[in-house]
């Protein structure tokens, strides 16, 4: 049995009594052991606990009929993997650091919660850039993870074990976080839709954190309709985080207007990409969606901005891990924590305070006040997701400026707050795959799935899977 | 060398837990006295990783609270920040607390002689855990109890207004009461609720300026470690002293930090300066900032009772109660309540309230009349008696004791007893309108001059 790409295909399979749920997550677990010791997507498989789980689903199902089990598990049938930051009760969370190597978790995060209320089963924790420092997948205590649209390539980071476990159909969908682009760029570089959600709009509890001010958990998909499913769970307060909010976006969605922000197609942004949305934005204007050039001037500081907030964060997030409760020392951090401590922990020292963070923080402010006045002119925002298509393994990882500025693109969407969509689209004449982003207001993740779902109709939109059976 | 008279500034830092259900970030239960270890934590105050914090409403009341009763300004805009420094007992790293922009500032505290004394400002933030160093078989073990760690805790800074240590007591007095009248602690000192940091140093006597117009010091000593209001007097003492031996020694009082020995009654070294720590202090990004409307802050006013230094001023300048009862009535809030409602009820009465207050201080009558309004009674009835003449008294004891010859050389023989029964025995004669210890007397002398 080879393993289905979509939550509805699955549903169908259980509701017609084609397959059973242990069916399924046996054809799910036996991909991953075909194909992931090379692509290296995963550092635990939930072997038996899935298979468990899924009996439990096979004896709802043959007690319940089709109506009752889709009101009790309305993600019945969906296989989910969760990037390894994301605690689970009772399986090891490692961060895809050394440091927490032997952490098992007392509880599970929220989301994790939530889906297992509404059906999914976990069928594993996947690999990414330890404590999700990093925009390749490389920085990984436990290897690298590989694309497997070709396996010499990076698949993006952080999240990138889930991007690639749902792109190799190892799992229906997965679950990432994104402080910086850590699941758009992932999701771009491996032919899968990735949301970056609205911050707030989900909940963050339970899931390690890397910089709170940015961090949103978000998910990775292979269709657009998948991806509002499981965002309909997900998202909503659970009072335990206290920045979430509840707010409904109720503009309507006729004679839409995107906005193509001058400064995010200039130069540094490869022919190809650019190309390629371009193609996109055509198909959009033939169905009628109107296109308007918009001007974001402060955009250009927001990696700078990112690189003293998102480490003074990091600076302080790690500091928990002091090797006292967790088995493992300081000096357990690899190198790009340990940057990332030096950095945030110099940013935030009395004298330096207000020349560094502070203005990070008011530049933060102008760019949040840019981004919601060009929202009067624009119902949302295309741009790319990164420079260049994927690029090769070790190409960028032994200078980490040139890595940091994989994200500057991704960066405006954390800093503000706002939610955007990655929509696979296209690839390189080397078959790699391409895609741009779709960005909107806070909480406007609705107009997002709209205008993703008529792309899938305008672009006439096909499921694509890597070609891992020549792994 | 010119000599110079010395004096002390001090400033103060007030520690007081909030007597909150819950914890300060998450809903366990905020116990943690005698309570076995580690038994009320979670993962938001165990501080694992993924865990964040969610504020607890009911504290922000009782601090905003506590700020208006001493008059401060309260900020309709706040914040908590995040304070970092490793320690074993704090679980994050860091320490929710607020940094820039307190709940309450700028208030003051008046002394019963209306000094005012400033209060710069008061901040909530979390309690840490507890270290716990033990021998367990033939090895050395520090362990960590986190039933403390995010229990709400109140920090009220002073300005450093004070110079003699009597103010200093009757302040921090008054801050206790103010936590038990305003219900936001319990302030036991011996349970680590309420906890007392000072800041001290001397300046030149100078004559002229108002103090707080007068130059600070370049130094200052932080005295920790202080247990209890006793030991804060002893500790102020012995700093004060060791300072002027110093200064008139002509050399420098180093900055540093200070803990107090109960035994020695000295002052010890704890930390110098140099080791100051630096606290990177960012706002927390895990919740949003407080925002309050200034409804909200009206309706927390109109739950404010009245103060004890309200209270102070109106038994002196109202009742013209002596000090010392009006401090034993504020302290005991139940003997307080008692008295408020014998003021209330002796309008008509008539009965000076001093004699009552003196009644109920002296003889615990509030204890033996459970209703104020019997205490009243039985003291006008008590006013209003006619008492037996001395003669009556004289002719109605001679007649009992002629009676009770036996009964007399038993009271000789120390069967003291008996007393009692010729009292009893006389009262009947008289109608019980004798004056117990005239009859008394009147027995005593009898038996001596036989």
């Amino acid at each position: 049995m080879t393993t289905q790409s979509t939550i509805e295909k699955n549903q169908k399979l259980l509701l017609e009594k084609k397959a059973s749920m242990r069916e399924l997550v046996d054809a799910y677990l036996k991909t991953i052991q075909k194909y992931d010791g090379v692509l290296n997507s995963f550092i635990t498989v939930n072997n038996e606990i899935s298979l468990k789980k899924a009996d439990l689903v096979d004896k709802l199902l043959s007690k319940n009929d089709k109506v009752s089990i889709l009101s009790k598990l309305p993600l019945l049938g969906t296989v989910v993997s969760y990037k390894d930051l994301f605690l689970t009760k009772g399986i090891r969370t490692t961060a895809a650091s050394k440091v927490l190597e032997s952490f098992v978790p007392q509880y599970s995060a929220t989301v994790v919660d939530k889906l297992e209320n509404a059906g999914c089963i976990n069928i594993g924790k996947t690999n990414c850039d330890a404590w999700a420092h990093g925009s390749s997948g490389e920085n990984s205590d436990y290897g690298v993870t590989k694309n497997p649209w070709g396996v010499e390539y990076v698949p993006g980071g952080s999240s990138s074990g889930s991007a690639v476990s749902v792109s190799a159909n190892m799992c229906t969908v997965s679950l990432g976080t994104d402080t910086c682009g850590s699941i758009r760029l992932p999701a771009n570089y491996t032919y899968t839709y990735g949301l970056k959600p609205t911050y707030g709009a989900v909940s963050r509890y339970g899931v390690i954190a890397m910089a709170s001010s940015l961090d949103c958990i978000g998910h990775f998909s292979k269709t657009a309709a998948d991806i509002k499913k499981v965002f309909e769970i997900t998202k909503g307060r659970d009072l335990k985080d206290a920045t979430l909010d509840e707010k409904s976006y109720n503009k309507k969605l006729t004679n839409m207007v995107i906005g193509v922000p001058d400064e995010f197609f200039q130069n540094g942004l490869s022919d190809e990409v650019s190309l390629n949305i371009k193609k996109a934005i055509s198909l959009f204007e033939k169905n009628g969606v109107k296109f308007n050039k918009i001007n974001l001037p402060h955009t250009k500081y927001g990696i700078s901005v990112y690189y003293i907030i998102q480490p003074a964060e990091v600076s302080s997030n790690l500091s928990r891990y002091d090797g006292i409760r967790y088995g493992k020392g300081r000096d357990a951090f690899s190198e790009e924590a340990k940057r990332r401590i030096m950095l945030g922990t110099y940013v935030l020292s009395s004298g330096y305070y207000d020349a560094y963070y502070l203005k990070a923080m008011k530049v933060r402010s102008v760019i949040i006040r840019e981004i919601d006045q060009a929202f009067k002119s624009c119902d949302a925002i295309i741009a790319p997701v990164s420079t260049t298509p994927p690029f090769k393994l070790g190409e960028k990882i032994s200078d980490p400026l040139k890595m940091y500025l994989t994200d500057i693109y991704a960066a405006t969407a954390n800093l503000a707050g706002i939610p955007s969509l990655a929509i696979p689209f296209g690839f390189t004449n080397d078959g790699m795959p391409l895609g741009f982003q779709i960005m909107g207001p806070r909480y406007s993740e609705n107009l997002l799935f709209h205008l993703a779902e008529n792309f899938e109709a305008y672009s006439n939109y096909t499921i694509k899977n890597p070609d891992i059976y020549n792994l | 060398m010119k000599k110079y008279n010395y004096v002390p500034v001090i400033g103060l830092e007030v520690h007081i837990e909030l007597s909150t259900k819950r914890k300060m970030f998450c809903d366990c239960s905020s116990e943690h006295f005698q309570i076995k270890p580690n038994t009320n934590v979670c993962p938001i105050c165990l501080g694992l990783p993924g865990a964040l914090p969610y504020p607890n409403k009911e504290a922000v009341k009782k601090c905003i609270k506590f700020g208006i009763s001493f008059n401060c300004m309260i900020n309709k805009f706040s914040k908590f920040d995040r304070k970092h420094y490793f320690y074993p007992d704090l679980s994050k790293g860091y320490q929710i607390s607020q940094y820039d922009i307190p709940f309450c500032e700028g208030g003051h505290w008046k002394s019963s002689v209306n000094s005012v004394f400033r209060i710069k400002r008061i901040h909530l933030e979390e309690d840490t855990g507890k270290i716990q160093h033990r021998k367990i078989g033939s090895e050395y073990f520090s362990l960590i109890d986190f039933n403390r760690s995010g229990v709400p805790l109140m920090e009220l800074v002073t300005e450093p207004d004070f110079s003699n240590i009597n103010d200093v007591l009757d302040f921090v007095k008054d801050v206790q009461l103010a936590s038990r009248y305003l219900e936001v602690s319990n302030a036991d000192m011996e349970k680590g609720s309420m906890r007392l940091e000072a800041n001290i140093s001397l300046r030149k006597e100078e004559t002229g300026k108002r103090d707080q117009m007068k130059r600070l010091p370049d130094y200052k000593v932080e005295l920790k470690n202080i247990n209890s209001f006793r030991f804060l007097r002893s500790a102020l003492e012995a700093e004060i002293k060791r300072q002027t031996d110093i200064l008139k020694m002509g050399d420098k009082v180093i900055q540093e930090t200070r803990g107090y020995n109960e035994k020695t009654h000295q002052t010890y070294s704890q930390r110098s300066k140099e080791e100051a720590k630096d606290y990177r202090y960012f706002p927390e990004p895990d919740i949003p900032p407080i925002l309050h409307q200034s409804k909200e802050i009206d309706i927390i006013k109109t739950d404010i009772p009245e103060m004890p230094w309200m209270k102070r001023q109106r038994y002196k300048k109202d009742i013209g109660l002596k000090d010392e009862y009006t401090e034993i009535f504020l302290k005991d809030r139940k003997r307080s309540a008692y008295f408020e409602q014998i003021l209330l009820l002796n309008k008509n009465s008539g009965l000076d309230l001093s004699y009552i207050a003196d009644q109920i201080v002296n003889k615990n009558l509030d204890l033996k009349y459970q209703s104020p309004q019997k205490l009243l009674n039985a003291l006008s009835v008590e006013k209003n008696k006619t008492y037996a003449s001395s003669k009556e008294i004289k002719n109605a004891a001679d007649s009992v004791l002629k009676e009770n010859t036996k009964a007399i050389e038993d009271l000789k023989n120390g069967k003291i007893q008996i007393l009692g029964y010729l009292i009893g025995s006389i009262q009947k004669k008289l109608n019980g309108k004798g004056n117990i210890n005239e009859i008394r007397r009147y027995i005593e002398n009898a038996l001596m001059e036989n």
